[in-house]
Order: C-alpha cells, then sequence, then structure tokens
C-alpha cells in the first residue's frame, strides 16, 4: 500500500505519529426498553494522508463511533468509554469547551444528507463564510471573497455568481459539494465523510469521491469514508475496517480484504453483491438478520449467521463460536480479523 | 444536523432491535385466527389502566348526570336559606353553602347533567364535522378541497365567543330546532359551529401525507374503490390526532360555556351547569374560594378522564405503540 | 441454531439448478409505445392556472415478454417511477399507448380495468411507506382478496396467506403482527407477498431493493428470481442501481429525461455501450475488485440534468454530450440500431467497452 504524496508543510505532525487514535471505544445507549450497545470496543488509528474506509450495514455502529469521535452525540442518552486522541491529546477527558477548540479546526464531517445539514433560509454563501467569521473573526465581505473561494475549490460552477443562491437552488449533487466546501473551510486535519454519496446518483457520486480525493490530495488531510458500498470503499480507500454488530470483524489494505477476505462476514458480503463487471451466476446471500443491539448473541456476534461456525465439541478448545469472543488477531501480515477460524476462511 | 443523525441511528436501532427478535423462535399461539386493528387494539384497551381510570370516572359523571339524585346526598338544590350564604364546607355539607345559601355539593351534582351534554354533544359535532369535511377536502383536493377550506377560514376569522354570541342572539328568533331555545343543546351547536376547523385541519394534513403513501398506492394498484381505502386505510391513520385534540377540546368547551354565560347568552340561573357555578364564584374568590374550587375540580377531572381514554385510544389505534 | 432461510435457499437453489435457464422469447405481453406523462406547473391557489408542464415521461418505447424481466435504470428524475405509476394505472398517461395483452388500458375501466389491475401487480420502494402501519400482515396479504373476492375463497384465506408468507420466507405465525416489527427485507416480503396474493402475470418492481442493506438485497433479489421460475411471472425492473439490474434482467433500458435512450439484452448494453450516457453511466459504477481499480475509461459529466419542465431540443442528452453537433439539437435522434446490435438513440451512436471484462471461473 502506498499512501498519496502529501503536499503540506505546516500542522502536519512527525511522520508516524497518528492524527487520530481510537482506543477500544464503547458507546451505549440507555433506553427505557434496555441498553443498546452500539459500539463495543472499536480501535483504529488515522494517518494524514491516509484514507480509511469503515465500511458496515445498518446498526454495524459505523456512524454512531465517527460521531463519537466529532462529539455529536447527546450524552445522555449517549455513555462514551474508550479514548479518542487528536494529534496525542485524549479529547474524551477534557472539558466540553477545549474539544470544541480542537475540534472545530481540527475534525469536520459532511454528512449523507446535505439538504436537511443546510439551513433553507440563509444563502450558502453565507453559511461557508459563517465558518470564517465565527472562528475567525473575518469581516462579512472578507467571509463573502472566501465563501467564493471554496466553491471554486470544490468546482462548483460559476461560483460568484451563485454565492448568494439558496441550497433548495442547487442540485444533490452540488448542495454535496457546499457541505464539502464547509467542511474544509478551516482546513481540518481529518475529513470524516458520513455515507456522503449515499443519496447521489451514480454520475455524480463519481464526481464527489474524485472531489474528496483531489482535495485530500492537496492538503493531505486524513479521510475517514463511512459507507456501505463495497465499490465505493474499493475505488476510494487504502485501508478498510469492516464493522458488525459494534465491532471491528476485519481490519487490512483494500487490496488485500477485497481480494480474499479472512472473516466470513467480509466474504459473505462479497459474494452477496451482483457486479456490473459480470453477470455472474446465483447470488449468495448471508443468511438471517443483522443482530439486536440489546441483545448482542453471546459469543462471536454473527455465529448465528456464520456458515464456517463450530460449535459444541466441533469447535477447538477455547475457540466455541457461540461463547467464545473472538479477538481481532493479526491472521496475515498486515492483517486482522476477529475469527476463531479466519485461516480456514483464507483457505490458508 | 445531530438531531437527524440521532433519529437515523434510532431508526437503525429500532430496525436492528426487531430482527433479532423475529428471528429467534418466538411463534404466536394466537395464529389460527386472525386478528385486525381493532380486535388487537380492543385487546390493548382492556389492559390500559389509564383507559379504565377514565372510563370509570367517565361513567361516573354520566350516571351522576342521569340520576344526580343519588348524589346529592338527599339535598335539594334548590332549598336556599340566604343565612347560610358562603357557608364553608362542614361534615354535613361536603361542599358548603352558595351565595345564595343553597347547598353547594347538590349544585355541583345536578350541574353535570347540562355540562357533559353541552361539552360531549359540542365535542361529537365538532369530530363529526372535522373528520367528514377535513376527509373530503384531503382525500379530493382540488376544487373541492379550495371551497371547504376557505370556508373553514372563514369560520376561523370569526372568534368562537363572537361567532357563538351572535348565534345564540339571533337563534331564538329562528324556527330552527335546539338553536331556537336557549338549553344546553343550542350552546353546544353554537360552540360546535364555531370550533370544528382545527379539528378539520388536522384531518385534512394527515389525509394529505397519507393519501400520498405507497400503501395507498398499493391498494388503488389492487383496485381497491374510494370508500374501501378511505375506511380502510386513511382515515384509521388520520384521526389519532384528532382523537387527542378534541378529548382535549371537551374541557375547553365546558368551560367556554361559561363565557357566553357571563355575556348573557348561555345557559341561565335557575339553570345548573360547572360554568355557571365558576363564573358566579370568581366574585366571591376571596371570600369563598370553595365556589370556584369544587366545580372546577369536577371539571378538571372530566376532562382528565376523557383526556386519559382519547390518549390510551390513540395508542391502541397505533401499533407502533403498543407495548 | 439452524434458520429457516438457510434451508430453504439451499432447496430452491438446487431446485434452480436442475431447472436450465429459460429462454426470454414468449409472447409480447406488455407493449408501450410513445408512452407520455406531463404533469401541469400551476400556479393559484383556488383558481390555478397552468404555467407550464414537466415532461417526466416523454416517448417511452418498451416491450415486456412473459416470463421475462426487463430492467430500467436511469437516475432520479429521468421518469422511470412515473412510468411505474403508469403501467399499474396509477396515473394516465398524457399521449401513447400501453397494450396489454391486445387492449390499450388507457380505455379500460369498470370490470376491465379491475381485471388489469389484479394482473399487473407493483412492489414499492421504501419497505417501511408502502405498508399501513395499523393493518397486520395477515391483512395487508389478504387485501387484494377483499377487492378481487373470486381470486379466493373467503373459506381458507387465512390459510392461503400464511402458504404466502411461507413461500416468501416468513413464518406463517406471523400473520397477526404488523409491519413495524419486522426488519427492512422482511417488510419487502410481505410487499412481495401482498403482489403475489393477486395470482399476476406481471409485476411492476420500482426499486424493490434500494432501501435494503446489502446482505439482504440478494436474499430479496434471489427470492424474485425464484418466485419468477415458479409462477412464470414477468418482471419490469426498475432501479439505478446497474448491477443489481444486470444481474436480474434479460433485457436492459437505459431512460434518460423521460425517454429511453438505448436498449437491449444485458450483455449487449453492459458490454457494447453505444450512446453516451449509457457509457457515462456505466463508466461511473464503482467496481468491486481491486485489480480492476483505474483500468476502466472514467466518463466525468459536466453539468447537471437539465429541468423535465424545459427539455433541451432535439436530443435530450445534447448539453452533456461530448459528441454534440449541430445536428442533435435540431433532430431528436430515433432509437434504433446503428450497427451496433442494438438499438441507441444517438445520432453518433458507436460500441465503446467502459467496464472491464471480468473473466468468470
Amino acid at each position: 500500500m502506498t499512501l498519496p504524496q502529501t503536499t503540506t508543510a505546516a500542522g502536519v505532525p512527525a511522520p508516524g505519529t497518528p492524527l487520530l487514535e481510537v482506543d477500544d471505544l464503547h458507546v451505549e445507549f440507555r433506553q427505557r426498553s434496555g441498553v443498546v450497545h452500539a459500539v463495543n470496543g472499536v480501535s483504529y488509528e488515522l494517518a494524514a494522508g491516509q484514507t480509511l474506509a469503515i465500511l458496515g450495514e445498518s446498526g454495524s455502529g459505523k456512524s454512531v463511533s465517527a460521531q463519537a469521535i466529532m462529539g455529536i452525540l447527546d450524552t445522555p442518552p449517549a455513555v462514551i468509554r474508550g479514548g479518542i486522541r487528536f494529534e496525542g491529546r485524549d479529547l474524551l477527558t477534557m472539558s466540553a469547551e477545549d474539544q470544541r477548540k480542537i475540534r472545530g479546526p481540527g475534525i469536520s464531517m459532511i454528512f449523507q444528507d446535505a439538504l436537511s445539514s443546510l439551513n433553507p433560509v440563509y444563502s450558502v454563501g453565507w453559511q461557508i463564510g459563517e465558518m470564517f467569521r465565527v472562528h475567525r473573526g473575518a469581516s462579512r465581505k472578507e467571509a463573502k471573497r472566501k465563501a467564493v473561494e471554496l466553491m471554486d475549490r470544490v468546482r462548483i460552477p460559476a461560483a460568484a455568481r451563485r454565492v448568494d443562491d439558496y441550497p433548495h437552488q442547487f442540485s444533490g449533487g452540488m448542495r454535496q459539494r457546499v457541505m464539502i466546501a464547509m467542511a474544509i473551510a478551516l482546513d481540518p486535519r481529518i475529513l470524516i465523510a458520513d455515507e456522503p454519496t449515499t443519496a447521489l446518483d451514480v454520475t455524480v457520486q463519481a464526481q464527489v469521491m474524485d472531489l474528496l480525493k483531489d482535495l485530500q490530495r492537496e492538503t493531505g488531510m486524513g479521510l475517514i469514508l463511512i459507507t456501505h458500498d463495497l465499490g465505493v470503499v474499493n475505488e476510494v480507500a487504502d485501508d478498510v475496517a469492516v464493522m458488525y454488530a459494534g465491532r471491528i470483524v476485519e481490519r487490512g489494505t483494500v487490496d488485500d480484504v477485497f481480494t480474499d477476505a479472512a472473516h466470513p462476514y467480509t466474504d459473505g458480503l462479497m459474494k452477496s453483491v451482483p457486479q456490473v463487471e459480470a453477470k455472474g451466476g446465483r447470488l449468495q446471500p448471508i443468511t438471517g438478520q443483522p443482530p439486536n443491539l440489546a441483545a448482542i448473541p453471546g459469543g462471536c456476534p454473527f455465529h448465528p449467521r456464520c456458515s464456517h461456525r463450530r460449535l459444541g465439541a466441533a469447535a477447538a478448545p477455547g475457540r466455541e463460536c457461540a461463547t467464545d469472543v473472538p479477538p481481532l488477531r493479526l491472521v496475515a501480515p498486515g492483517r486482522e480479523a476477529a475469527c476463531h477460524y479466519s485461516e480456514e476462511v483464507l483457505g490458508v | 444536523m445531530t438531531d437527524q443523525q440521532q433519529a437515523d441511528l434510532r431508526h437503525d436501532e429500532v430496525q436492528a432491535g426487531t430482527t433479532t427478535g423475529l428471528a429467534s423462535p418466538s411463534v404466536d399461539v394466537t395464529s389460527d385466527r386472525q386478528n385486525s386493528l381493532w380486535s388487537d387494539a380492543w385487546a390493548y384497551l382492556k389492559r390500559s389502566v389509564f383507559f379504565w381510570i377514565g372510563a370509570v370516572l367517565t361513567l361516573l359523571f354520566i350516571v351522576m348526570a342521569v340520576f344526580p339524585q343519588l348524589f346529592a346526598r338527599g339535598q335539594d338544590p334548590r332549598a336556599c336559606d340566604l343565612a347560610n350564604s358562603k357557608a364553608r364546607p362542614s361534615a354535613d355539607h361536603w361542599f358548603g353553602y352558595d351565595v345564595q345559601g343553597c347547598d353547594y355539593m347538590s349544585n355541583v351534582v345536578y350541574g353535570a347533567r347540562n355540562s357533559l351534554i353541552i361539552g360531549i354533544f359540542a365535542v361529537l359535532v365538532v369530530l363529526v364535522l372535522g373528520v367528514v369535511v377535513g376527509a373530503i377536502a384531503g382525500y379530493f383536493g382540488g376544487v373541492t378541497d379550495g371551497v371547504l377550506s376557505r370556508i373553514a377560514d372563514i369560520f376561523y376569522a370569526l372568534p368562537l365567543i363572537l361567532g357563538a354570541l351572535v348565534l345564540l342572539r339571533v337563534g331564538p328568533q329562528t324556527d330552527i330546532p335546539i338553536i331556537n331555545s336557549r338549553g344546553p343543546g343550542a350552546v353546544a351547536l353554537a360552540l360546535a359551529l364555531f370550533g370544528w376547523m382545527t379539528a378539520m385541519r388536522l384531518v385534512r394534513s394527515q389525509v394529505i401525507a397519507v393519501k400520498s403513501s405507497d400503501y395507498v398506492a398499493a391498494a388503488r394498484a389492487m383496485g381497491a374503490s374510494n370508500s374501501r381505502i378511505l375506511v380502510r386505510h386513511i382515515l384509521p391513520n388520520a384521526v389519532a390526532p384528532v382523537l387527542v385534540y378534541t378529548t382535549i377540546t371537551i374541557g375547553v368547551l365546558i368551560a367556554a360555556e361559561a363565557t357566553l354565560t357571563y355575556l348573557g347568552v348561555g345557559l341561565q340561573r335557575p339553570a345548573f351547569s360547572w360554568g355557571l357555578q365558576i363564573e358566579a364564584g370568581q366574585d366571591s374568590i376571596r371570600s369563598a374560594p370553595h365556589l370556584v374550587l369544587f366545580p372546577s375540580i369536577v371539571l378538571t377531572l372530566t376532562v382528565m378522564a376523557f383526556i386519559m381514554m382519547g390518549d390510551a385510544l390513540r395508542d391502541a389505534l397505533d401499533p407502533r405503540q403498543r407495548a | 441454531m439452524t434458520s429457516p432461510e438457510s434451508e430453504r435457499d439451499r432447496e430452491v437453489a438446487q431446485a434452480r439448478a436442475a431447472a436450465a435457464p429459460q429462454p426470454a422469447s414468449g409472447e409480447a405481453l406488455l407493449e408501450i409505445r410513445g408512452l407520455q406523462k406531463h404533469f401541469p406547473l400551476t400556479q393559484g391557489v383556488v383558481f390555478k392556472r397552468t404555467v407550464g408542464h414537466v415532461r417526466a415521461v416523454d416517448g417511452v418505447d418498451l416491450t415486456l415478454r412473459r416470463g421475462e424481466t426487463v430492467g430500467l435504470v436511469g437516475e432520479s428524475g429521468c421518469g422511470k417511477s412515473t412510468v411505474s405509476k403508469l403501467l399499474v394505472a396509477l396515473e394516465k398517461p398524457t399521449g401513447g399507448s400501453i397494450v396489454y395483452k391486445g387492449t390499450d388500458v388507457a380505455g379500460l375501466s369498470g370490470r376491465a380495468l379491475k381485471d388489469y389491475r389484479r394482473e399487473v401487480q407493483i412492489i414499492f420502494q421504501d419497505p417501511y411507506a408502502s405498508l399501513n402501519p395499523r393493518m397486520t400482515v395477515g391483512d395487508i396479504v389478504a387485501e387484494g382478496w377483499s377487492v378481487h373476492a373470486d381470486v379466493a375463497p373467503k373459506k381458507g384465506r387465512l390459510q392461503r396467506t400464511q402458504e404466502l408468507l411461507d413461500r416468501v420466507g416468513l413464518n406463517p405465525d406471523y400473520v397477526n403482527r404488523y409491519p413495524h416489527q419486522f426488519s427492512g427485507g422482511q417488510r419487502q416480503r410481505i410487499g412481495i407477498a401482498r403482489a403475489l396474493a393477486l395470482r399476476p402475470e406481471v409485476i411492476v418492481c420500482d426499486e424493490p431493493v434500494s432501501a435494503l442493506d446489502v446482505s439482504v438485497q440478494a436474499q430479496v433479489v434471489n427470492l424474485l428470481e425464484d418466485l419468477q421460475d415458479e409462477f412464470g411471472l414477468s418482471y419490469l425492473f426498475i432501479a439505478h442501481d446497474l448491477s443489481v439490474v444486470r444481474h436480474i434482467s434479460d433485457r436492459v433500458a437505459v431512460m434518460y429525461l423521460g425517454s429511453i435512450v438505448e436498449e437491449g439484452t444485458d450483455e449487449q448494453v453492459y458490454t457494447t455501450p453505444s450512446h453516451p450516457y449509457t457509457q457515462a453511466l456505466l463508466s461511473s459504477v464503482p467496481l468491486h475488485e481491486p485489480h480492476l481499480r483505474g483500468q476502466k475509461d472514467r466518463i466525468l459529466l459536466q453539468g447537471d440534468v437539465p429541468s423535465p419542465a424545459d427539455p433541451p431540443s432535439g436530443c435530450r442528452f445534447r448539453t452533456r454530450c461530448w459528441k454534440a453537433q449541430d445536428i442533435c439539437a435540431q433532430e431528436p435522434p430515433a432509437l434504433v440500431d446503428r450497427g451496433q446490435g442494438h438499438p441507441a438513440a444517438c445520432h453518433f451512436a458507436e460500441a465503446r467497452t467502459v467496464v472491464p471484462v471480468e473473466v468468470v471461473e
């Protein structure tokens, strides 16, 4: 795996220091009906210029973990444990005010639904410019000039003319560009993109993904891409972490993971998706339904749906799928998977 | 932004949460018969504590309205002695005496009939007018909706009290039944005629939302008739907010009757009603607060009873609210 | 713990493997010719003035034969969902014809329209919005029989409902449950059972798997394929996901701004796309294989889709097309074969491979 060339000089920490370290992150929601375990011990690192994809289905905890990093979960009902270190400083042990000071310019996020993320009663230029007025104390005129500059950077055509238009006057793809413009306004070190193209058409999706890659190349920011789309992961990310039931079940470079999955869930996902490059035979779906986060199955959370599971006497000692939780372990050079029988899945 | 994400998250959780419950083998033992919304709703109501509290209270007040003598502890509300004017509650006379020196408890008990007639009758008219006009306007849309909505707007422009005032002033000079008397029926009708618009708007907006839903499209694509779609799909989904609104409105209407009395067009003494009593009691609230207190308590209890039943009914008719 | 679904899937897979793939050469069931749907744009509340028309569907030709699946792909706003509503007679066409078994659907009314509606059913995209939250699953599935009493006698309806639920992979004991108690995939199965209940000939599938999780999509796609084999159904499969459409379709039509720009077998359209829009669309689909990354020809389209209220003259795609010439603004190109083996609506149609061909082992 090669990292894209970074071109920045200032503001980048010493090589080797990860920008972001997530350490054994847990997020629970205490509800009347019980405790929902949305994230159950997730750890990863992100370096400058790296693109990490977090792949998972709805309810896998992929969005919640990102929201915990952004500090946009309401606590309570959410209970967050573990460590989130940005450039070595643990955000969770800081005061809310300090967290804001670090996150504001350091980490920003874009969402799936650009329309509801923009305020319909202000022009997009005003909303982009607000970042400069609030955080940098820029004058109105200066903020508007910066807004036009940013709209140019995210390739909104005729930016100078459209700066005073309102969100509803933009198409879905253009609105997502406006969101990106706001997100990169303060030159964040990390951009978290939560399903940024899911609501977009495929031709527009390609444009937006290209834009994100180009911006990353220019600024050297770390990019966390949260998605359920295997194709997007393959085309955009360097590394991928696959999440299931609030845990990372597999991690590695996209090349490795997509060529030969080490976890039965990843393997099942790959096989269940039809591909545009070939008609293929019958799809092989993963059976059953995703788990209830208020009652995650014991042992390996995937075992009720797993075709490789070994129960009772068939299992090796300490590796019974329904009782022993498989740790995320090194299964091949540079690859981790949380499965007792990954070697079997890999066919080693 | 955050709220949206939170909502999505909760949605996902609900989604994920309901699935494994089904994946685990939990077979209904009742599957040899087919339940419907109404049978399930009744089964839910039977288990609802709030519904029963509301129902028992309502029944109590209805019996009180029909047979007031059972509750008046042998007192005649018209047997008054000015010597007892504004006397405080005592062991013999639990609610004390009013200004005229009449036993106040029997007064309040006898007031139930008029107050309930006004509240229930008016609310039924509001409900029927609101649901029918709202459903027609929302379902057929276009010109029908335009005309009906403008009519509602015209009624909106007239304040409830002013409209009722005019109607009750003019009413006795006409030969229209109910309106031409000054009885509780006329008061109820007057209040309902100028108070149905909010219910109509609620129904209309719900109907419009439900009408464009995919499940209505599916029913139409199946060839279902307009009446079937209205009755089976649209109304069950559209009446819930109206039920809650109307149960609260009962109290408002019973209290509004008092205002009409104050303006000289509502019920007049010697009629009994809680509105009248609260109105009259206000003049001596410092020297005899019990004159306002007791009718207010029974009025509040009545309204609470209806709200509890309405709330329970709304939950019962919404499978997502049932536990 | 064994899941009933896995067993069922396995059985079905065996049954399917035994049966030879069906040739798609049956008689034409549905013939759509020059179909148009224009929605008036109005102003005013009581007295509405028409100020223009949105040409949602503007000249669609399509044929659906017995037992085959036709995929209709296009991006949002291209009018593909309006086509589905026109097909199940939820909207009346402004022009053109939908001929079903030799009769024009626009002229149907009363009994005949009711029969048509029984034979042509629809499955919706959103499994949350397409089921009445206040009806039990049993009532939802059986509703069609209240309208078409002749399909199933009153006695034994419950049993037939349960059989249907079992057939679509749901526990038959769930008849008394409500939609919110099911996951997205399970709800979509309920929607499929509702459509099947009327024993239709044609099912219009309007983005039936788009709202589902990846692992559940495959379950529903397989179910649809099995039901087609079992009941001889014809599908019009409307979707924006080109991979799913390729997988399930015998023939594919590509739609852009209200009309069809290219049509052919899945092989023709995906390996030799001839309309520039199809090429751009296919080239945008991210591939799943790391070794194919970067091998495809990326065509990035400029600008946005024009408004269907004011479409460009001549060829609809010319404003974004890199091949556009003067003739494109003057003359709308016909949907005909210009030597590529299948029809494409482009004056300068030319086959071009944009998706790297994957060798299936």
